[in-house]
C-alpha cells in the first residue's frame, strides 16, 4: 500500500470500506507524500498534522464500532485558506491575517467534517483570491507539479496543485472569476464552481460576494459529484444561499452522452488562443460527438465585454469587503496617532500590490461622480451576459469552451503586467457574472507537457448536466491517468 | 491599447481615491499605480460602446427576497475565541486609539 496517497476519494472509499487500509495509513502516506515533494511544489501554507491523525484514528473507531457509515469517513481533505476551519489559522495568504486563529467552521468546512472527512490543512492562494497564478500569495510561490517553474494558476492555486502532485485526495477551493476552474485547468485536475447560491459562503472570507463560491477540486468527476453534494443545499447563515433541493449527483453519471445537445459559443475560439489549447479543446468536442451528443453552434454576443465589467463588479465589491481590514478587531494593527491613522498605516503594511490596486480601483469606480458611468453601466452589461447564457440554454443542456486562452505559464512572465493576467480570465468570469455552474476537466497536454483543461458550462442548478457530460468525456479518455513526474 | 489610452480623458487621482480607501501609499506604489490603472481603466471604458438604455442592472444572478427567519436568540461564536484574535484586548474590549479628546 505504498500509493495510497495516489487515490481518488472513490477509490480510497472503497478501499477503507474493504478494510484493505485505514484511515490513519492514508493520513501518513499523505503526510509522507507532503513532506517529499511539497518542498518543492510549495502548496501548503499550514498542515494539520497531529489533528489529521486524531481525526483519522476517530474516522477507524467510528468505522470499526459498526453501523452505516458514510463515503466520505476518514478521506482527508485540503483546504484552501481562504475557508474557516475551527481552531485554526485563516491566512488568505495575507499579512494582514497573520496569527488569526478560526473561531469557527465555514459551513462548508463543517458539513464534510460532519460526515467523517479530515481537515488535513490548508492551501496556498493569490492574497485574498486576487489573482490567476497564486504569485500574490504574500507566503510563498506554488509551483505547477507539471512543470515546477511554471505557475499553478490562480487564485486556488494551492488547491489544485496540492490535488495534482498527490498531496490531498481532494480539496475545497473557491472560484470568483475561474479561480477553481484554471487553477485545475493548469495543474490537470478536475474543478468544480457550483451555480452561485448552491453552497454557502458562511465562514469564507468575501471577496466578491455576489460572484464567489466555493467548489472541489479532485481526481475525478465522480469525486468533485460527491463532493458538491455534500456540501450543497440552504444554509440559514448565509442568506443568499438558494433552498433548491439537493440531487444525488451519481445518478447522472452514464458512460454515453445520448440525448444531449452541446452548445459551442463561437465567441469562446478566437485568435491569440493558443493552437494547442484550441485543438484539444476541439478534439474533446468531437469525442463528446462520438459519445452520442448533438453539438451545434451556438454565439454569446457580449463576451468581449466581460473582463471590462467583471473588473468593475469583482473590484467594486472587493474594496467594500475589505473595508473591514483595520486592525481594530483581528489581524494586523500598525499603531497610529488617531484611528484613521491607525487604518491607512495598518492596510499599508498588511495588504499586497495586487490587492491595494484592486481596492483602488473598486473604490474609484464606487465614487461620486464615476458610480453611473462604470459601476451601474458594468451591472447592466452583466444583464446582458446573463441573457446571453439564458438563451444559449434555451437550447442547450451544456457549453463546451477551452478554459484558458493558454496553458500555464512561467512564474514571473505576466505578474508585473496586471492587465494582460486579466485578460487570460476571458473564458471563466462570464460564468460568475451570470451565476451558472461549470466545470474544468483535463482534455489533453501541449507539448511541452502542461495540462489543458475543457470547460462545461450549464444551467443554474443544473450541476448534474455538467457532472455528466464530464464524466463520460473523462471515462472515454485517459488524460487523469497521467501523473507529474514529481521526486519523493 | 495605444490608442484606446489617448482617449482616456478623466484619470485616477490615485493618491485621493487611495485616501477614500484608508490606504497609505509609497511614492513608488503611486506612480506604479497610475500608469497600471489608467491601462486598467482604458481597457474599462470599452463598456461605454455599448448601448444599456433600458436595460435593468443585475446585483445577484439569482435574486432572493426578503429573506427571514424567526427571531429567537440562539448561541453564536464564543466571545473570548473571538478576543482572541483582538490586537489589544482589556476587560472583554477593543483596544482602539483615542477619537475624542
Amino acid at each position: 500500500m505504498s500509493d495510497l496517497h495516489s487515490l481518488s476519494l472513490h477509490q480510497a472509499s472503497s478501499l477503507l470500506a474493504g478494510r484493505q487500509c485505514s484511515s490513519e495509513e492514508l493520513v501518513q502516506a499523505l503526510l509522507k507524500r507532503i513532506a517529499a515533494v511539497d518542498a518543492s511544489v510549495q502548496a501548503y501554507v499550514s498542515l494539520d498534522a497531529e489533528s489529521a491523525l486524531a481525526q483519522a484514528r476517530e474516522a477507524d473507531r467510528r468505522r470499526a464500532s459498526g453501523g452505516s457509515v458514510d463515503p466520505l469517513l476518514g478521506l482527508p481533505i485540503a483546504v484552501k485558506d481562504v475557508l474557516n476551519v475551527d481552531g485554526q489559522p485563516c491566512t488568505c495568504a495575507s499579512r494582514i491575517l497573520e496569527g488569526y486563529i478560526s473561531p469557527y467552521d465555514a459551513t462548508c468546512v463543517a458539513r464534510l467534517r460532519s460526515r467523517g472527512a479530515i481537515l488535513l490543512g490548508r492551501v496556498n492562494m493569490d492574497e485574498f483570491a486576487m489573482g490567476s497564478s497564486t504569485e500574490n500569495s504574500a507566503f510563498k510561490v506554488t509551483r505547477n507539479p507539471w512543470k515546477l517553474d511554471h505557475v499553478p494558476g490562480g487564485s486556488s492555486g494551492g488547491s489544485a496543485a496540492a490535488v495534482a502532485a498527490d498531496e490531498a485526495l481532494a480539496a475545497l477551493g473557491t472560484d470568483t472569476g475561474g479561480s477553481i476552474r484554471q487553477p485545475a485547468a493548469f495543474c490537470g485536475c478536475v474543478g468544480l464552481k457550483p451555480t452561485y447560491g448552491r453552497i454557502s459562503r458562511y465562514g469564507l472570507t468575501a471577496f466578491a460576494s455576489s460572484l464567489d463560491q466555493v467548489g472541489p477540486l479532485t481526481k475525478t468527476v465522480q469525486d468533485a459529484s460527491l463532493l458538491l453534494r455534500a456540501m450543497s443545499g440552504h444554509d440559514p447563515m448565509d442568506s443568499s444561499s438558494v433552498d433548491v433541493p439537493v440531487p444525488d449527483y451519481s445518478l447522472a453519471l452514464r458512460p454515453d452522452l445520448k440525448g444531449m445537445k452541446l452548445g459551442l459559443p463561437k465567441e469562446y475560439f478566437v485568435e491569440g488562443m493558443d493552437p494547442q489549447v484550441e485543438s484539444a479543446v476541439r478534439a474533446a468536442v468531437e469525442q463528446c460527438r462520438a459519445l452520442g451528443a448533438e453539438i451545434v453552434e451556438v454565439s454569446l454576443p457580449h463576451t468581449r465585454y466581460a473582463i471590462a465589467a467583471y473588473y468593475v463588479i469583482a473590484t467594486a465589491e472587493a474594496s467594500a469587503n475589505l473595508a473591514r481590514f483595520d486592525g481594530v478587531r483581528y489581524g494586523k494593527r500598525v499603531e497610529g496617532e488617531d484611528p484613521i491613522d491607525m487604518y491607512g498605516k495598518t492596510r499599508a503594511a498588511g495588504f499586497g500590490r495586487e490587492v491595494k490596486r484592486r481596492i483602488i480601483l473598486g473604490t474609484y469606480v464606487l465614487s461620486s461622480g464615476y458610480y453611473d458611468a462604470y459601476y451601474l453601466r458594468a451591472q447592466k452589461v452583466r444583464t446582458l451576459i446573463r441573457n446571453d447564457f439564458l438563451k444559449a440554454f434555451e437550447t442547450c443542456d451544456a457549453l463546451l469552451t477551452p478554459v484558458a486562452p493558454t496553458a500555464a505559464y512561467r512564474i514571473g512572465e505576466k505578474k508585473d503586467d496586471p492587465l494582460q493576467m486579466y485578460l487570460g480570465d476571458i473564458f471563466t468570469v462570464t460564468a460568475n457574472l451570470a451565476g451558472i455552474c461549470g466545470l474544468s476537466a483535463p482534455c489533453g497536454f501541449t507539448g511541452g507537457g502542461l495540462p489543458i483543461g475543457l470547460q462545461i458550462l450549464g444551467p443554474g442548478f443544473k450541476e448534474e448536466n455538467i457532472l455528466r457530460v464530464g464524466h463520460a468525456y473523462e471515462q472515454a479518455t485517459e488524460w487523469r491517468l497521467k501523473k507529474p513526474e514529481l521526486k519523493g | 491599447m495605444s490608442a484606446t489610452y489617448a482617449q482616456s480623458t478623466d484619470k485616477i487621482d490615485v493618491r485621493y481615491v487611495a485616501h477614500l480607501a484608508r490606504l497609505n501609499l509609497t511614492e513608488e506604489e503611486v506612480v506604479l499605480f497610475q500608469s497600471q490603472l489608467d491601462q486598467i481603466l482604458a481597457h474599462v471604458k470599452e463598456l461605454t460602446a455599448l448601448d444599456v438604455e433600458g436595460v435593468e442592472p443585475t446585483a445577484h444572478a439569482w435574486p432572493v427576497q426578503n429573506v427571514f427567519r424567526a427571531d429567537e436568540p440562539r448561541a453564536c461564536v464564543d466571545r473570548e475565541k473571538v478576543l482572541k484574535n483582538a490586537p489589544l484586548e482589556r476587560n472583554g474590549q477593543f483596544v482602539v486609539p483615542k477619537i475624542i479628546e
